[in-house]
């Protein structure tokens, strides 16, 4: 079990910034997220896409920007538990207890949701038949490349994980690569490369293709593709991956008891605090009369919800508003003299 | 001003006047129209406003900026008809245009 002031619900721009604010008011935070990184939206959908909102930045790519928010966190020191999820919240006493899909425990007063619009899950196949595979032989990403040797395997997508896997898996796996159409949007380099290998056999490559079903008693050994026309094709695969990227889902966190509006959560604009005590929402995930999905409003829920986790993380403690400019106890928060 | 028609996947239509300048996905969302969900935003980031059109439309429609199939190859059963609806900006020349909904957007 972890102690905290407050654990933070995501790591992207919002997160970060607001524990940031904790850390100038001197209260410590936890850092949960999903994703195997930090950065949330930013790093996962536009890691390279320039950004010309951030005040005073005139331009920056959302890499940048994330870089920039762990430096400026960097003097608290705090915690990142990455590639986890919170999944359950439970009030005991005047705590809150936070259990993640890891088996983490927090234990804390406060807990912020910079959700965004949830955490990225991989999107998978449409078909029904696929689900009873999921997890075993119907896979949305590799963790053991070894299991596949001397395997069919069946790959799905068009970016680059599907025609990196699908050139990688090839020396030792029977590999058909599957996508709808003849383009794909993977690097140039990696399309010539899959272009090379399927003329040589040692990829089955099939465009305007998608998947219509998958088969077998027990264990998988056939799929099924369609093309748009009507042709199908069977084709003998012990394993079948899916590389269609991310999509995000609210998941657990409508299940906290907290008021939902649609996929938001609506908050009070002078702490961010949502219907339940202690729980407060910044960013994309909250809403308000007059809400803008701006990184730059995110930071500013993120300011006033710290200083909301203040008064029930030390609630025997006045709050002292202070500049960074001026204050020494600031200053010795951030390490600078 | 165009008046837009839009068929959920159980055949439900909504039939709403959405403004020029808009995108048809901004007319479903402001209009309550459910089966968009728009998590980006209209960034072009995901893939859940997605939508079909119908050949006599589709060919109407201005074609697809680049990195739209992109996206579209991370929908929900994306086919040849099919279009991110944040990337219809809506004009006069949009009345009549119906677009129907995939069974589900994640």
């Amino acid at each position: 079990m972890i102690k905290t002031d407050v654990v933070i619900i995501g790591a992207g721009p919002t997160g970060l910034f607001c524990a940031h604010q904790l850390g100038i008011i001197g209260l410590k935070c936890e850092i949960v997220d999903n994703l195997n990184k930090i950065g949330g939206q930013c790093i996962e959908l536009y890691p390279d896409k320039p950004i010309y909102d951030i005040p005073a930045v005139p331009e920056c790519t959302g890499e940048e920007l994330t870089n920039n928010l762990i430096k400026q966190i960097k003097p608290f020191n705090f915690n990142f538990h990455l590639n986890d999820r919170v999944q359950e919240l439970s009030k005991e006493n005047e705590s809150w207890i936070v259990k993640t899909t890891n088996g983490k425990e927090f234990n804390a007063p406060n807990v912020v949701i910079a959700g965004g619009v949830g955490s990225f899950e991989p999107r998978k196949f449409p078909t029904k038949s696929a689900e009873k595979f999921d997890g075993k032989t119907v896979l949305y990403s590799i963790k053991d490349k070894s299991i596949f040797k001397d395997k069919s395997v069946a790959i799905f997508g068009g970016g680059d994980s599907a025609l990196d896997w699908a050139i990688e898996l090839s020396s030792t796996s029977k590999v058909s690569l599957i996508h709808r159409r003849d383009e794909f949007r993977g690097a140039p380099v990696s399309v010539q490369k899959i272009k090379e290998l399927s003329k040589k056999n040692k990829i089955n490559l099939f465009t305007k293709y998608s998947i219509k079903d998958v088969k077998g008693n027990g264990s998988l050994e056939e799929v099924e593709i369609k093309s748009e026309d009507g042709k199908s094709k069977t084709l003998k695969a012990d394993y079948v991956l899916g590389f269609f990227g991310l999509i995000m889902q609210l998941g657990p966190i409508t299940e906290w008891g907290l008021n939902l509006n649609k996929k938001t959560i609506p908050v009070n604009t002078e702490n961010f605090e949502t219907n339940k005590k202690g729980i407060f929402a910044i960013g994309d995930i909250c809403s308000y009369p007059g809400k803008l999905k701006l990184i730059l409003s995110g930071f500013h829920e993120g300011a006033l919800a710290a200083r909301g986790c203040f008064k029930y993380a030390r609630p025997n403690e006045k709050y002292r508003f202070e500049f960074t400019t001026a204050s020494n106890t600031i200053k010795d928060r951030l390490g600078v003299k | 001003m165009a008046k837009i028609k839009y068929i959920e996947h159980n055949g439900k239509e909504h039939i709403v006047e959405v403004q020029n300048g808009l995108t048809v996905m901004e007319g479903a969302v402001q209009n309550d129209i459910p089966g968009i969900d728009a998590d980006c935003g209209g960034s072009m980031s995901c893939a859940t406003c997605h939508v079909y059109v119908k050949e006599d439309w589709y060919n109407k429609l201005p074609n697809k900026e680049m990195g739209e199939d992109d996206m579209l190859d991370q929908a929900y059963e994306p086919n040849s008809s099919s279009r991110l609806s944040c990337q219809i900006m809506v004009s006069d020349d949009l009345d009549g245009l119906s677009v129907y909904m995939p069974e589900k957007q994640v």
